[in-house]
């Protein structure tokens, strides 16, 4: 579902082969993204921001081409901006994700786009939607999306826990996006973060050297070993 | 009239010289000979009551609406010409679902409001057509909670507590300022809605009538309905009550 269909890239087409997320906490949302852009085998930006504003209080992370998802973005961006001027009101997540839907469900045939939205609204407070590869809509307390989220749906599902703070969900995020991103070869780079609540929206960065360490895997058995040979003892004998 | 046989009263497209336009103030006129209709904003809801003139024992009872269903939530009714009446209440079903389409959510009254503030006025530019005759209540609950508003020949439109628009109009305004909307409930509304329509009826100069009333509230699920036959006969009654005592 998530998979991006490379065939769709025209040749030469910026990707970004990606590994984005985002989570829902009372009181807030936190999304997050790696920063890997590519072309075929070549990485085109290692820094690339991929949570995009699109008004005060909602975000949306982008995967598939870059041209298409930040096409998308910016024509929703001015969507919110008229319907905050006409309604005198911040508009809601379900607005913005309902706009990024019919956007990406009535060009599916020539868009390659998986977009998360995600964001705080006065009248239902923190939310997520998940706008995958056809043009669907889903409202979920968490979503992952991207090449490198297929390796980690089953870390998601054993780890999330639902009525977490802020704190929990920031390290849920990171550690998600550090374990999609050391698999996943189209994804890596560093992390960015953020935790979009009433008040603020805070950006959080990781740098790649700093990413959350998980197991690594031991030197290859046969190999030239480090471990020292020492000659075998002769056996100690009864006086 | 003064404005008559001066020429400027011929187009909406001309002002007069102290800068009116006279073609929406006739239209104003043809709203002034129709039925009253009023809307009441209340503390959990809205009510809608009409003043039906029959102008023939043949018609069939009960047809020929004159509140109208919007969307789930949005009522609406008309005072004026019947015809531009059907025709801005199709125009505001088109309105609704269009913002339903492309936001995915119920629209709130004010955006159905503005739109079709802007549609009415855009029939006082040009010579080619003229203003609607009908003055609109528009009523729901929507995200904001209880919304009325009336919406002028001219395509100016204001938010109300109570709205009277019609020929009984005047009478019915000062009987809505004495009730404390604000503090009824919508099946306390009904009866007054009631007693007001059968109170500016006028039976020395207007033939038969037919009460038509509808509301929006906790009572109706928040949905567009006409108030239920029991609740309507009962209200009904007691408004024919009132009248006696009144008199």
């Amino acid at each position: 579902m998530d998979r991006i269909d490379m065939d769709r890239l025209k040749t030469g087409e910026v990707n970004l082969g990606t590994s984005i997320m985002a989570v829902q906490f009372d009181g807030g949302v936190v999304i997050g993204a790696d920063s890997r852009t590519t072309t075929g085998s070549y990485i085109a930006n290692r820094v690339t921001d991929k949570l995009t504003h699109v008004h005060d209080r909602i975000y949306c992370c982008r995967s598939g081409s870059a041209a298409d998802t930040q096409a998308v973005a910016d024509i929703v961006h001015y969507y919110l901006q008229m319907h905050a001027q006409t309604s005198g009101e911040a508009p809601t997540v379900h607005v913005a994700a309902s706009l990024f839907q019919r956007m990406c469900y009535e060009n599916k045939d020539g868009l390659s786009a998986g977009i998360i939205v995600a964001g705080w609204d006065k009248d239902t407070g923190a939310s997520v939607y998940n706008i995958p590869l056809g043009g669907g809509l889903f409202r979920q307390p968490w979503a992952i999306g991207g090449s490198g989220s297929t390796y980690v749906y089953g870390y998601c599902d054993a780890t999330y826990k639902e009525g977490w703070g802020r704190d929990e969900t920031v390290e849920f995020v990171k550690n998600t996006l550090a374990l999609a991103m050391s698999r996943d070869g189209s994804s890596g780079g560093v992390i960015r973060m953020c935790v979009i609540t009433e008040d603020k929206v805070e950006r959080l960065f990781v740098p790649g050297d700093q990413l959350p360490k998980f197991w690594e895997g031991k030197e290859v058995l046969g190999a030239a070993s480090k471990k020292v040979y020492t000659e075998p003892e002769a056996m100690a004998v009864e006086a | 009239m003064t404005s008559i046989g001066t020429g400027y009263d011929l187009s909406a497209s001309t002002y007069s010289p102290d800068g009116r336009i006279f073609q929406v103030e006739y239209a104003g006129k043809a709203v002034e000979n129709s039925g009253t209709a009023i809307g009441l904003k209340v503390k959990d809801g809205i009510v809608f009551a009409v003043e039906k003139l029959v102008h023939s024992k043949l018609l069939v009872p009960h047809a020929n609406r004159r509140i109208q269903t919007i969307d789930r939530h949005i009522g609406l009714t008309t005072s004026g010409l019947l015809a531009d009446g059907r025709h801005i209440s199709n125009r505001a079903r088109d309105e609704a679902s269009n913002y339903r389409e492309t936001y995915n959510s119920p629209p709130p009254l004010k955006a159905v409001a503005d739109r079709l503030g802007l549609y009415v006025q855009a029939y006082t530019l040009y010579s080619s057509v003229r203003p609607f005759g009908i003055s609109t209540i528009l009523g729901a609950v929507d995200n904001t909670g209880p919304a009325l508003y009336v919406i002028e020949p001219s395509g100016v439109f204001f938010g109300y507590n109570g709205a009277a628009v019609g020929k009984g109009r005047q009478l019915a305004k000062t009987e809505l300022e004495k009730l404390k909307l604000s503090e009824l409930t919508t099946r306390e509304a009904v009866y007054e809605a009631a007693r007001i329509i059968y109170l500016v009826h006028d039976d020395a100069k207007e033939k038969e009538f037919e009460l038509e009333m509808s509301w929006i509230g906790t009572e109706s699920n928040n949905l567009h309905v006409h108030v239920p036959e029991d609740l309507f006969k009962d209200a009904e009654a007691k408004a024919k009550a009132a009248l006696e005592t009144f008199e």
